[in-house]
């Protein structure tokens, strides 16, 4: 090989290492970028402001409460739908539908994962709200329910795939015993399968909650986007204002350097730590089910 | 004994009847959205509404100047991001040693998958548009949504690598190929279907995004085609986003029109990403 081939070698494999380590520089760079822009509220706006419960910036009240009560409250009911279709459709998926409605399932199973979430929001305004209006007789149907069903929605698809990959992966010979000892199909489903797949099944609900709590577009549209302190479930029927939908809506008005620029920053590290938390999580349960299955196998 | 069983099986058939059902609950209404937007939206196609300039703030025209952006801003993420994700993907899946730093990179690749879109908007903000000066531009915005499409473009390709059988890469090396020859001639051709499958899904995510491009590239009017990178543009989701909410008495038939050219746009992506996937599944033969 001449000496050209070699350099050449080295270079394509310099590449491919740093490739190998932009996520970390990333990662890191987004987390360093938020800090410097975000860290500066805490000193301009003290803390006790800060977490208040009223959200004004005309009048310089930045208390971040109430956003955030609007993002778990949302995500709470996106919860309550992506969970049990989610599931119950990995599960109807992965164990009990013949081939064929599979094949001809998942690909809309994609199709809504790649649905944008600008146009859900658009039909979230159009007909969902409307239509929560006249049936529930509210005010507005631009409320947290509405931000609800469209979240589960979204979160769907995620629940889904990775959680009918944790029930594909458990082994075959864990149902054949179960149903060799006289148990039904419906039995091994659930005393069997899902337990085995359990973790798995975690993480896809964890994912799901990151993807429901990170989404914003979607809930921008149909929430009303009032910053008012959710405080218990019947809020679901108000107007209540996300932390996404903050910043998207009012980062395009601000001035750079400003009070309010610094505060929607210090949000956007909020909501970094939150998806941080999640994927971590989410992964370190991953990780340690594969250390177990190692074990096992040894 | 046998009541017994036929009580079992009385719960497994409504068990089974209940997780159809829902399933299909969960398939309808997809559909129902899909349909109900070329069907709607329908109506307001025609070679004006594609291809001309929107007139009378918008309330009249066409979209052609955010069918554009959206293409230069979905070429533009495809330049960044297709290298360097395909490059990370060849470190993890044939270079990266079982150590923790590749444990760390990948809980860093979950992490930036997860990071909330709106999230990559301020970074883009801060980092490109303010700190680089690169001002409101298109190359603000594709660096933006590349990083952030860049997880879905490293997992899919480390996937289809490692489908690649080992002896596939024995055989090559003990011919007497270096790595990156048995990488560039024998790996990459055989997962090239299952490549392209995570990179055209990843861009689609990009095309079809809002958040990111916000502060990063969007104009909210601007009727004249980018000229080069450093020029703001329009984008068919933020036009969306923009005609639905922000301006008033905006006709509803230029609203599910530009939502019927954003979904056909996104679908058709979608569509050809599965089609590569699916014919290359058939006629994989190890």
């Amino acid at each position: 090989m001449d000496k050209s081939n070699i350099r050449h070698e080295f270079l394509i494999t310099f590449f491919i290492k740093s490739a190998g380590y932009s996520a970390i520089v990333f990662v890191g760079m987004i987390f360093i970028f938020l800090l410097l822009e975000g860290l500066p509220a805490v000193q301009k706006v003290n803390l006790a402001s800060l977490f208040s419960s009223r959200w004004y910036p005309i009048e310089n009240y930045f208390g971040i409460l109430p956003l955030i009560g609007g993002t778990i409250i949302i995500t709470l009911g996106a919860i309550f739908i992506a969970v049990p279709f989610g599931i119950g459709t990995a599960v109807y998926l992965s164990e009990i539908a013949p081939r064929w409605v599979r094949e001809l399932m998942k690909p809309f199973i994609e199709i809504l994962g790649g649905l944008p979430s600008v146009v859900l929001g658009f039909l979230g305004m159009l007909i969902l709200s409307p239509f929560l209006r006249n049936l529930l007789e509210l005010p507005t149907g631009l409320t947290a329910l509405a931000g609800s069903i469209l979240l589960g929605g979204i979160a769907i698809p995620t629940v889904v795939s990775v959680a009918e990959d944790a029930l594909d992966a458990v082994p075959k010979s864990y149902r054949d015993a179960s149903l060799a000892i006289g148990a039904t199909e419906w039995q091994t489903i659930w005393r069997v399968t899902l337990p085995a797949a359990r973790s798995g099944v975690l993480t896809a609900i964890m994912l799901g909650v990151g993807r429901a709590i990170g989404e914003t577009m979607t809930v921008m549209m149909v929430t009303g986007n009032a910053p008012i302190l959710p405080k218990g479930i019947s809020d679901l029927f108000s107007p209540v204002r996300t932390m996404t939908a903050t910043i998207a809506a009012e980062m395009g008005e601000v001035a750079s350097g400003s009070v309010h620029y610094h505060v929607l920053f210090l949000i956007g590290i909020v909501l970094f730590l939150i998806s941080l938390v999640v994927n971590i999580t989410a992964s370190a349960v991953v990780f340690r089910q594969k250390k177990r299955q190692e074990r096992i196998l040894s | 004994m046998k009541s017994s069983s036929h009580l079992r099986n009385r719960q497994q058939r409504i068990g089974f009847s209940l997780l159809t059902i829902m399933s299909f609950l969960t398939i309808i209404p997809i559909a129902g959205v899909v349909i109900y937007i070329l069907v709607l939206g329908a109506p307001a196609i025609n070679w004006e509404f594609i291809a001309g300039f929107p007139r009378g703030g918008m309330r009249e025209g066409g979209i052609w100047p955010a069918i554009v952006g959206t293409l230069y801003l979905t070429l533009g993420t495809a330049v960044f991001a297709v290298p360097l994700g395909i490059g990370a993907a060849i470190y993890l899946s044939e270079y990266a040693p079982d150590n923790k730093t590749t444990q760390l990179i990948r809980i860093a690749i979950i992490n930036l998958a997860g990071i909330p879109s709106v999230v990559f908007g301020l970074f883009g903000l801060g980092l490109f548009v303010l700190f680089l000066q690169f001002g409101t531009s298109i190359l603000a915005g594709s660096l933006t949504l590349s990083i952030m499409t860049l997880p879905v473009i490293i997992s899919t390709t480390e996937e289809a690598l490692k489908s690649v059988p080992q002896a596939f890469r024995t055989v090559s090396i003990s011919l007497g190929a270096t790595k990156w020859q048995t990488i560039r001639r024998i790996i990459l051709p055989q997962a090239l279907p299952g490549i392209l499958t995570g990179v055209i899904l990843g861009l689609e995510r990009a095309a079809g995004e809002t958040a990111p491009i916000l502060f990063t590239v969007a104009a909210f009017f601007l009727p004249r085609l980018p000229s080069s990178p450093l020029d703001a543009t329009m984008a068919l989701p933020y036009h969306l986003f923009v005609i639905s909410t922000q301006v008033p008495g905006m006709p509803i038939k230029i609203q599910y029109g530009t939502a019927l050219v954003l979904l056909v746009f996104v679908l058709s992506m979608n569509i050809i990403a599965t089609t590569i996937r699916s014919r290359a599944r058939a006629r994989r033969q190890w």
